[in-house]
């Protein structure tokens, strides 16, 4: 990591000295990320797409005033973000939040799908086409607020405090979206997986 | 003290992450020896995160590193100009 940070930061002053070709190598690890961030705003392939070119040059236009203080992926994300929820407002003048998303506030009890199969699905199974495409739907159909939170944690790797950055929210809220999100996920998916997992093969269990 | 099931799918995700304090975590881990249900859900919500960290489920358009290339290629000549 130290590496990393020492060869972005070195990159960054290299670019804003007038080596700006470099901006192509140093935002090279960070495409998906942008990318997938955006995705989890707009829900939208080519909306996404052109978002994330956006977002990475107003990343370019504004070098200058990143001062280091946040890591550079997670500066990077909060762009992302921004210029997703930018081109979410444009898209509908309605309310941004649908009106089916939850309230927050006490621990809602999400009841988890209680089906002993799933432990039993083995490795195989996991590289299922279907279950791919399944749980894509299934984070689709998130409400926005636990998407986002999930896109960050699960798919992009950020940590709390990260995440709670790029979103503007308190720590305490993406660990409850972020909770309530896995719960969902799973609550869809177990029933997938039950009429599919054969009945023998390599275990994937608790090993992890 | 015994934990009951709807307690420990509070703190699933929590106990992945490893954010339950160490009494919690050993009260979890002691229900889990012998609550299968639990562990399913455990085990269910842990190939969840296997899958979504796959780079094949959530794909990039095809073309996109090159396009978004493209597209800050001409960004940096009009800066130059």
């Amino acid at each position: 990591m130290e590496t990393r940070g020492t060869t972005e930061a070195g990159l960054i002053a290299r670019i804003l000295a007038g080596e700006t070709e470099l901006f192509h190598e140093l935002i090279r690890p960070y495409e998906r990320m942008v990318y997938m961030t955006v995705f989890s705003v707009v829900k939208n392939e080519a909306e996404a797409e052109d978002g994330a070119q956006e977002a990475m040059i107003n990343a370019y236009r504004h070098l200058a005033s990143f001062r280091g203080d946040a890591k550079f992926s997670t500066w990077l994300v909060t762009i992302a973000i921004n210029e997703g929820r930018k081109r979410l407002r444009k898209a509908k003048s309605a309310p941004e939040e649908s009106i089916d998303e939850p309230t927050e506030g006490q621990e809602g009890e999400f009841t988890p799908a209680l089906l002993t199969d799933w432990r039993e699905i083995p490795l195989e199974a996991l590289e299922r086409k279907e279950l791919r495409e399944a749980l894509r739907m299934a984070v689709a159909g998130l409400p926005d607020i636990y998407r986002q939170v999930f896109t960050l944690r699960d798919l992009e790797e950020l940590n709390v405090e990260e995440t709670a950055q790029a979103l503007g929210i308190q720590a305490g809220a993406v660990k409850v979206r972020l909770h309530r999100a896995r719960m969902m996920l799973q609550k869809r998916l177990v029933p997938l997986l039950k009429t599919t997992a054969p009945s023998r093969g390599r275990w994937f269990g608790r090993a992890l | 003290m015994k934990l009951e099931c709807k307690h420990v799918w509070e703190h699933i995700s929590g106990y992945i992450d490893e954010t339950v304090d160490a009494k919690l975590r050993e009260e979890i881990e002691k229900h889990l020896e012998h609550c299968e249900i639990c562990s399913a859900v455990l085990d269910a919500t842990r190939n969840i995160l296997v899958l979504t960290a796959d780079d094949r489920t959530f794909e990039l358009p095809v073309g996109y590193s090159e396009r978004l290339h493209q597209r800050l290629e001409e960004e940096l000549k009009r800066k130059k100009q």
